[in-house]
């Protein structure tokens, strides 16, 4: 009888497993993506961080996610991989 | 096991166990010394002995051909079947034949009895046995010495509460509760994106308990879910205090044994509870949504596990919430709506649909934040006193909803940051007009409950719209 064997309830997805970038060693001359998930009050986290990333000779470019309450449109993720070494993202307020 | 295919010719399928059967051997004599005539048993081997039979011994022939009744008369041509007759009689016997003076001395007519593949005591097991194969998911046998829900907890697959082990036997019966192809896939489940089939909702449908007759009302829910207008992704991953709120109506509630009187939105009814847990195991397990992992809710709630109700549309003096978004009455539905556990509502005076109004305006203010506005929709569930109180004044649906918004707008500045001491509010100059609480659409009426109580429930909602959540209404698909 089949009461010892069950169905697996999951997915049954695999997984492809992608090793991450090494990190950066400095920051001077990488462009350095800022990413707005547009929760309150993230751009004076992101102002300052900016205003950091200059000291060190990192070049910025902002973002902004249409709304917090979803995942990144995938344009937007494939523009901030073509565009930038580095990404920082404002979670929250 | 694949369908075993049937020889040429006339085919008849019989039991020792059937007094019809033993009454037609003289036929299937009279049948097999013309030629062509293959007999299968179902119990017996050695039944009729002349003409001699093949056993069915696994029932593999009789369950792939559907055999219902014994004996059943099947006409085989070119390898297919082209026709079937079962019980005796002799006139159609001898129309299907071709034959005529079959069984003289015999009664005309003699009904049939059950097949040895339909006895309830052996079907689920001939289901798994003959059907099992058209299962897609992997097998997992349990150990001896392993207890089966243990394993299903220690595997992280129940929502906290024990799941009933998906059998291919519970689900291969799960799935009789509707007519779409086990493998067609239903949706993409957040928030990785996974595939999902009839086949694996009906996993999560027998593990949450639900019988076989909810499994549409499931599909329409992880249907509902699972797109960019509700954005089920969104839901997981707050951290606000939100689940997927299933709101049912139609005859079918009824059908299926849900709750809409006394503790219409509480425990004890095992279609409200199990549908609305089912879906959650759903995104729990196919989807990959965990608490703590992408679902980061602060508090979480209770309505995480199971939020799912029926309307009373049967007695409703203001229709449905799924009528509100434009299903015809009478057509069963889902609304799923992104929402917070219920919060109750007192008022036990008031006998005008102003003084009411008035009431339940106040605490829909007050939902979420009450200097909080726009941001948020609700459902309002009106209880039966309640709604009385309206439906006596001759308040429909939408005068109950217009009264309400033209109560629900406050002076801009004393939403601002900082207005009344709170810092919490609106940003300071957004506007200097009155605002609604709620946009439009964004306030919801639904009715149910027990006939006692004046009393009401709030639904309050998540971040709406285009940048939250849309509630959804979908007709239930069978």
């Amino acid at each position: 009888m089949s009461t010892r064997t069950i169905l697996d309830p999951t997915g049954e997805r695999t997984v492809a497993e992608r090793a991450r970038l090494a990190r950066p060693a400095a920051l001077e001359g990488l462009t350095v993506g800022l990413l707005d998930i547009s929760k309150p009050r993230g751009d004076i986290f992101l102002n300052r961080i900016e205003q950091r990333l200059n000291e060190v000779g990192a070049s910025v470019k902002r973002y902004k996610k249409p709304t917090f309450a979803k995942p990144a449109p995938i344009d937007l993720r494939h523009e901030i991989a073509t565009e930038c070494q580095v990404v920082i993202e404002a979670l929250a307020d | 096991m694949s369908k075993p295919s049937l020889p040429e010719g006339l085919v008849v399928v019989v039991k020792r166990d059937c007094e019809t059967c033993q009454t037609v051997v003289p036929v299937l004599r009279q049948l097999a010394a013309m030629g062509d005539l293959t007999v299968y048993t179902q119990d017996d081997p050695s039944f009729p002995g002349d003409p001699a039979a093949i056993h069915d011994a696994d029932l593999g022939v009789s369950w792939h051909h559907e055999i219902e009744t014994v004996p059943t008369l099947i006409k085989v041509v070119a390898g297919v079947e082209v026709d079937r007759t079962f019980g005796w009689s002799r006139t159609a016997w001898e129309e299907f034949t071709g034959v005529s003076g079959l069984g003289d001395g015999l009664p005309p007519m003699r009904p049939g009895c059950g097949s040895k593949s339909v006895d309830p005591d052996l079907v689920d097991e001939l289901n798994v046995r003959h059907g099992g194969s058209i299962l897609q998911s992997r097998r997992i046998e349990v150990a001896d010495a392993e207890d089966e829900i243990e394993m299903m907890f220690t595997r992280g697959w129940t929502d906290g509460l024990p799941v009933v082990p998906p059998t291919e036997q519970r689900v291969l019966k799960m799935l009789s509760g509707t007519t779409r192809a086990p493998d067609e896939v239903v949706a993409t489940v957040p928030p990785d994106l996974v595939d999902i089939t009839v086949e694996k909702v009906a996993i999560s449908a027998v593990m949450a308990g639900c019988l076989p007759e909810y499994l549409p009302w499931v599909l329409t829910a992880v249907e509902a879910v699972c797109n960019d207008e509700f954005n089920m992704h969104g839901l997981l991953a707050t951290t606000m205090p939100v689940a997927p709120v299933l709101i049912c109506s139609g005859p079918g509630t009824r059908a299926i044994g849900m709750n809409s009187g006394i503790n219409a939105l509480g425990q004890g009814s095992r279609a409200n509870a199990t549908i609305g847990r089912a879906l959650q195991l759903i995104v729990r397990n196919v989807g990959g949504g965990r608490p703590g992992e992408v679902d980061r809710a602060c508090h979480g709630s209770p309505a995480k596990l199971s939020f799912c109700f029926a309307e009373n549309d049967a007695e409703s003096p203001i229709g449905t919430l799924a009528g509100q978004h434009g299903v015809a009455a009478g057509v069963d539905a889902i609304t799923v709506f992104a929402g917070e556990g219920p919060r109750g509502m007192v008022d036990q005076l008031s006998r005008t649909p102003e003084s009411l109004a008035n009431s339940l305006a106040a605490q829909l203010q007050a939902m979420h934040h009450h200097k909080l506005v726009l941001g948020f929709d609700a459902i309002l569930v009106l209880s039966p006193e309640h709604a009385r109180v309206f439906a006596e004044a001759g308040w429909e649906r939408d005068r109950i909803l217009f009264e309400l918004h033209m109560r629900l707008t406050t002076p801009a500045p004393e939403l601002e940051r900082g207005a009344g001491g709170i810092s919490e509010g609106i940003p300071v100059g957004m506007s200097t007009a009155s605002l609604p609480k709620f946009r439009p659409d964004g306030l919801m009426l639904a009715y149910t409950g027990g006939g006692a109580g004046l009393f009401s429930s709030i639904i309050p909602g998540w971040v709406n719209g285009e940048m939250g959540s849309k509630p959804v209404t979908r007709e239930v698909r069978y």
